[in-house]
């Protein structure tokens, strides 16, 4: 039942809207679509699910090729960001309309019907027509509708983002919930990074049409393959610093503000460009008001409380940089404090390309040498 | 009130008037002019008819052929309304809906059609209906009708049809319409207000049209009312009391109707209240 996509490309005239030359989405996975605003993720949604017709590739699923089929025969169902109920028809006429246009027998039609709004508790609602619901009733109906047609796909299409911020953290928690109760594919697509590392099983990061990095959401973060994977997760956003590179004592050495480190495993033309970019997430800059080892001095610019945490805007040795501290830390505007990177936590980009380096970044400064040279 | 308010209010009032009695006015002036007597028609005053007489619109009631007439207009207009949204409604929902090249000249064709005076092409009109035999036909009026109405009808249509949102067709398609489905279970009942709309003008323009009808009939077989009352038999002079009961009985229908459905055209108009 996996779902595969071959050579998929869609032009809109000049422009490349999308090119996936191969992924598989795996039955019974919750993946993710993720990335800015025109990068090809809903137009990806629409080729599965027949909405678009691809310009080349092909769509293959459980074996079957879906290319031919018209959307109602592709076995997917799909949830609208709008919801896209039918404003003339009540909740159960919404929910009964697949089922009525797929000829179902009408007892059938009621069971399934009344069995989908039971599970997202819509029963007290059927009578009722779309403009008298709340905004999260609406979803919920959308889902019902999804639900009833018992499909071997559910297509997402940003349906959280006309919710209030309350409401979309619990419809997380029951889109998530519900995924673990059908065991079906869900194939989400969202402009939100955190709704997608808190969602997927697997996450597809794009960008202007291309596929920039697939993976779970923790190998993401945690491993972004390029800086635009990097920057667009996590919040504050990752800090990026200029760092040379030197070779000296018989290994080679990365010098970050007042911090050497010493790194392996870099490529020889790497070398011999002599500088990398760092990245390093806010949460693994250490700050403190005892020196630390290996630390460098800076001031606190900015303080941003947010409850239990506070983000600090630091200067270091001209550096700007973000960090996450707890609040009860009690740090100061103007304050002046040491910081360290942690060197295992250090992300190393080519400087132009911008792709992840291979490579890993080792000890403190007590292993740096003296000089540089 | 201040005395600035105070003139805005009554310039107001004067203008509302003016408008009232330049729309309302010839009307009125029909209705006194079926109520008066015989006598009276050519006199002012008395500018109220004294007595109020039913004779005239007795007299239209019961000249041979009104009845007849009266019922030609009604199939005229309520089949060219039917004939213009048959072949308006699946030519708006394309033109609305589907990704078509060359949309936006089309639609300005159409426009452009649609500005056309009658006179232009009755001349060639006629001549067509001759050569298909079907002059003094009601075949023949309708088919003048809806295709004059038709342009108008399509671009009215078309702006209907495009304020309702993409995802209720995209929507609809997964769960299994195909166009004509589409056209049945969402455009028809959500753009209701919309056809209601254009029904009821292309209704009017037919009921009321005169150049065609006048053109293409040639007896009472397929006269409209509009002809007919023009060409109402006087025997020495014009039979002014009788030709405006007869307007009167004739504009009757309309306003009722408009009436009716006074609420749901102002809706249709304004919105296409099509909200998801």
């Amino acid at each position: 039942m996996d779902l595969h996509l071959r050579n998929l490309s869609k032009r809109f005239g000049e422009h490349l809207a999308v090119d996936i030359p191969e992924l598989t989405i795996r039955a019974g996975e919750f993946f993710t679509f993720v990335g800015p605003s025109g990068c090809g993720k809903s137009t990806t949604l629409n080729l599965i699910a027949g909405l678009e017709h691809p310009t080349t590739g092909t769509l293959e699923l459980d074996g079957r090729r879906l290319n031919e089929l018209p959307p109602h025969r592709r076995d997917v169902a799909f949830v609208f960001q709008s919801y896209a109920l039918y404003p003339h028809r009540t909740v159960y006429q919404n929910l009964a309309f697949p089922l009525e246009l797929a000829r179902r027998p009408r007892a059938e039609i009621r069971r399934r019907v009344e069995e989908a709004a039971a599970r997202l508790n819509l029963t007290p609602l059927l009578e009722k027509h779309p403009r008298h619901l709340s905004g999260g009733e609406r979803q919920r109906v959308a889902l019902g509708r999804a639900l009833v047609r018992q499909p071997q796909l559910f297509l997402f299409d940003e349906p959280l983002s006309n919710l209030d911020t309350p409401l979309r953290a619990q419809m997380r928690k029951e889109l998530r919930r519900l995924h673990q109760q059908l065991g079906t594919t869900f194939i989400y697509v969202t402009h939100d990074q955190e709704e997608a590392l808190s969602l997927s099983d697997r996450i597809a990061v794009m960008r202007a049409g291309l596929i920039q990095q697939c993976d779970p959401p923790r190998r993401i973060y945690d491993h972004p393959a390029n800086t635009f994977v990097a920057s667009f997760f996590g919040s504050p956003p990752i800090n990026y610093l200029r760092a040379a590179l030197a070779s000296g004592a018989g290994a080679t050495w990365l010098r970050v503000g007042e911090q050497r480190l010493r790194v392996e495993g870099l490529a020889p033309e790497i070398l011999a460009a002599g500088t990398v970019t760092v990245g390093i997430r806010p949460e693994h800059i250490r700050v403190g008001r005892k020196r630390l080892p290996g630390g460098w001095r800076a001031c606190v610019t900015l303080v941003e409380q947010h409850g239990g945490q506070c983000f600090l805007e630091l200067d270091a040795a001209g550096y700007r940089l973000t960090a996450v501290e707890r609040a009860e830390a009690g740090y100061r505007e103007g304050e002046t404090v040491t910081l360290a990177l942690t060197p295992h936590r250090l992300h190393l980009f080519g400087r132009e390309s911008g792709q992840r380096l291979d490579a890993t970044v080792a000890g403190g400064p007590r292993e740096a040498p003296e000089r540089n040279v | 009130m201040g005395s600035k308010s105070m003139i805005r209010w009554l310039a107001g009032l004067l203008l509302l008037g003016l408008m009232l009695s330049f729309t309302l006015g010839p009307f009125l002036w029909q209705v006194i002019t079926a109520l008066k007597p015989e006598m009276q028609l050519a006199q002012l005053p008395p500018l109220l008819p004294h007595p109020p007489t039913g004779r005239h619109f007795v007299t239209v009631l019961a000249t041979p052929g009104f009845l007849r007439v009266a019922l030609n207009s009604l199939v005229v207009a309520a089949a060219s309304v039917l004939l213009a949204f048959a072949l308006g409604i699946p030519a708006a929902y394309a033109l609305a809906k589907l990704r078509l090249r060359g949309q936006g000249p089309l639609l300005g064709t159409l426009l452009c059609l649609s500005m056309f005076p009658p006179i232009a092409n009755v001349a060639p009109l006629y001549l067509i209906f001759i050569a298909l035999r079907i002059r003094d036909s009601l075949l023949a009026v309708v088919l003048a009708h809806s295709v004059f109405a038709l342009p108008f009808a399509i671009w009215m249509l078309t702006n209907f049809f495009r304020e309702i949102p993409d995802e209720l067709y995209r929507a609809a398609r997964i769960d299994g319409c195909s166009h004509l489905g589409l056209l049945r279970h969402i455009v028809l009942p959500l753009a209701a207000p919309g056809l209601l709309s254009v029904g009821l003008l292309v209704f009017i323009f037919s009921w009321n049209e005169f150049l065609y009808a006048l053109t293409l009939t040639a007896t009472e077989k397929a006269r409209t009312l509009p002809v007919a009352i023009a060409l109402f038999p006087g025997v020495h002079e014009l039979p002014w009391g009788e030709i405006a009961a007869a307007a009167v009985l004739a504009t009757l229908p309309v306003v009722l109707l408009v009436l009716a459905f006074q609420r749901r055209i102002i809706s249709g108009l304004t919105t296409g209240a099509v909200k998801g």
